[in-house]
């Protein structure tokens, strides 16, 4: 890590600064961007926005469960998908899923990563190990959970009762029921959201130079107190960035839900992500409808993102 | 302060005094330490043994209560390429590929340029890849349905590999960027005094120098389309062109689930995957945050 070429990329990107050119804007060569980066602009509006168009458009069209257009809807597929009963359980399923998995996920990595950030013996090989649940599918490994909370014989369960936590492994399905599924699946998102979170707080960790504390030893600070009034504060950055992708992707979640209670027992468990792909199987003109919202919400994160991480103060 | 390494820097101090006290004799403090990291370490690996270990039995001990098989049998894995899972590995391995293969040629003349110039629209231009990077296909996901529905989309590979090479770009953009930016132009400048073409010289010297960030570009984004779950359920819905972790998914609803093949794919499908992240880890926090703090 000491060659130019692997400078950690976010240093580099300052270095990146544009260097304006003598031969600018000048025939041809005004078009020499789009040369460039044309084909990334055209792959980004055939991939991302001719699908957000089609999604707004299907929002206002009368579908038939057969995928026939049977002309326009006005505001109806809005007004039915918000009368639907159970939108309001479903809401509120949302914000649960979020906030918990995102704070749980976020204070475990704060406290893991400062422990990996200590010497110890072996601390590269358990680095590596932490990495596991970050490569892996995340199907795969909700359905290796969901295996592993099987009635009977899951592996969890025998483990719960060795530890006199499970009194009768036969009888026992956490996933059967909502009030023990939902804690279940957040534990499951936790588990994989906590990698990523915790390098990029070690990442923030790095960045602090060791002078500090010894100052603030020598000034008679207790390490809770050097923790709280100078590593929390110069990690700002690296957990409100960290907890924004997490916010992100945990909303968007949606294989963890899917393979171990498929949004069940009747919807319970259901995000708005997964009640979305639920719709589209009977109603895919609310499912748009949902989907709209749900890209609405994403869109105000972004922007709350941009804003935060400082891009609109850049080159102006 | 320059003779430290950047190992001793990411130390806290009190872990660095210890160090310098007694360099080599671990204290029994580090030793419980370490204990606990490698419980820690356990814990995250866990339930991947479980999913080799379940692989290994057989079908009168799958539902057993053990920890450990009581029989061993290496059945799922022999008889893994006769069942229709080997198509599916093949067409994952194919959407994976195909997707690396786009993000690569789109992605690298871009953030080349983008790190080299100045150019109108350069700002305007990196937040547009920056969203497409925070927007993922679960919120617009009808839109990509109706959208691949109307091309004829459905059910083929090449819409895949267009979905995940879009939403997959982003990383690709930023990390190459970065790396381009830290290459000295005079570099290129000299290879094309001694003859190179432009292009030529950044083939044979920019390109080849900005090699960790283009390795961990396409692996990057090679893991991620080969794990992308929810756009292949949307978009595929014959068995037989479905990539894997559709077809796992599909296991999962049988009346009499497979679990010992079930579980010998996912280990086919993910050992491999987290042994190539081993070599990006320490790049990809990077790649995903660089859009943000920028």
């Amino acid at each position: 890590m000491t060659t130019t070429a692997t400078t950690p990329p976010v240093q580099a990107m300052d270095a990146a600064a544009p260097i304006p050119r003598r031969r600018q804007r000048r025939g041809i060569r005004r078009f020499e961007p789009l040369i460039w980066v044309g084909p990334t602009i055209l792959l980004i509006g055939f991939v991302v926005l001719w699908p957000i168009v089609t999604m707004i458009r299907t929002a206002f069209l009368k579908i038939s469960p057969y995928g026939l257009t049977e002309g326009a809807a006005g505001w109806s597929n809005f007004t039915n998908l918000f009368a639907q009963p159970q939108l309001g359980q479903i809401l509120l399923n949302t914000i649960v899923w979020v906030v918990a998995v995102v704070v749980i996920t976020m204070l475990v990595s704060l406290g893991l990563a400062q422990l990996f950030n200590l010497r110890f013996p072996g601390r590269k090989l358990t680095r590596w190990a932490l990495i596991a649940p970050w490569a892996a599918s995340v199907l795969m490994t909700g359905i290796v959970f969901k295996w592993m909370l099987t009635e009977g014989s899951g592996l969890l369960l025998i483990i719960g009762h060795a530890l006199g936590l499970v009194p009768d492994i036969t009888h026992s399905s956490p996933l059967g029921a909502a009030a023990t599924s939902m804690p279940w699946m957040i534990a499951v998102a936790v588990f994989v959201s906590v990698p990523f979170s915790t390098y990029a707080i070690l990442a923030g960790l790095t960045g602090i130079p060791g002078d500090i504390y010894e100052a603030a030893s020598v000034d008679g600070a207790s390490r809770w107190r050097a923790y709280r009034t100078i590593t929390l504060p110069l990690l700002r950055p690296a957990i409100v960035v960290a907890s924004l992708i997490n916010i992100m992707n945990v909303f968007n979640s949606f294989p963890i839900i899917w393979v171990m209670t498929q949004g069940g027992p009747n919807n319970s468990t259901a995000t708005t992500t997964v009640f979305m792909y639920l719709l589209k199987g009977s109603d895919i003109g609310q499912s748009a409808a949902l989907s709209i919202i749900n890209f609405v919400i994403v869109i105000v994160l972004a922007g709350l993102f941009l804003k935060v991480s400082g891009w609109k103060t850049e080159e102006n | 302060m320059t003779g430290l390494t950047l190992t001793e820097v990411q130390t806290v101090p009190d872990a660095r005094r210890r160090q310098r006290r007694g360099a080599g004799r671990p204290t029994w403090k580090t030793v419980l330490l370490s204990a606990v990291m490698f419980l820690i370490a356990f814990v995250f690996v866990f339930p991947y043994l479980e999913m080799v270990l379940t692989s290994f039995r057989t079908d009168k001990t799958l539902l057993e209560p053990t920890v450990f098989p009581t029989q061993w049998s290496f059945q799922a894995y022999t008889t893994f390429f006769q069942t229709a899972l080997v198509g599916n590995l093949g067409i994952s391995l194919l959407i994976a590929a195909g997707s690396t293969i786009v993000v690569f040629l789109v992605a690298t003349p871009a953030a080349y340029f983008a790190a080299r110039h100045s150019f109108r629209g350069r700002t305007a231009f990196l937040i547009l890849v920056l969203v497409t990077q925070m927007v993922q296909p679960a919120s617009m996901l009808i839109g990509i349905y109706e959208q691949y529905r109307a091309l004829a989309g459905l059910d083929t590979v090449w819409a895949l590999i267009l979905v995940n090479a879009g939403f997959n770009m982003a990383f690709a953009v930023w990390i190459l960027t970065a790396y381009f930016g830290s290459i000295p132009r005079e570099l290129e400048e000299a290879a094309q005094v001694q003859g190179c073409s432009r292009i030529g010289a950044i083939w044979r010297v920019t390109l080849p120098l900005a090699g960790p960030g283009v390795v961990t570009a396409l692996i990057f984004t090679f893991i991620a389309a080969w794990n992308e779950f929810l756009t292949a359920l949307t978009l595929v819905s014959t068995q037989s062109k479905q990539p894997l972790t559709v077809a796992i998914n599909g296991f999962l609803g049988a009346y009499d689930t497979d679990w010992q093949h079930l579980f010998a794919a996912s280990a086919i499908a993910t050992v491999p995957v987290i042994v190539l992240f081993a070599f990006i880890e320490g790049k990809v926090v990077g790649g995903l945050t660089a859009g943000s703090i920028k």
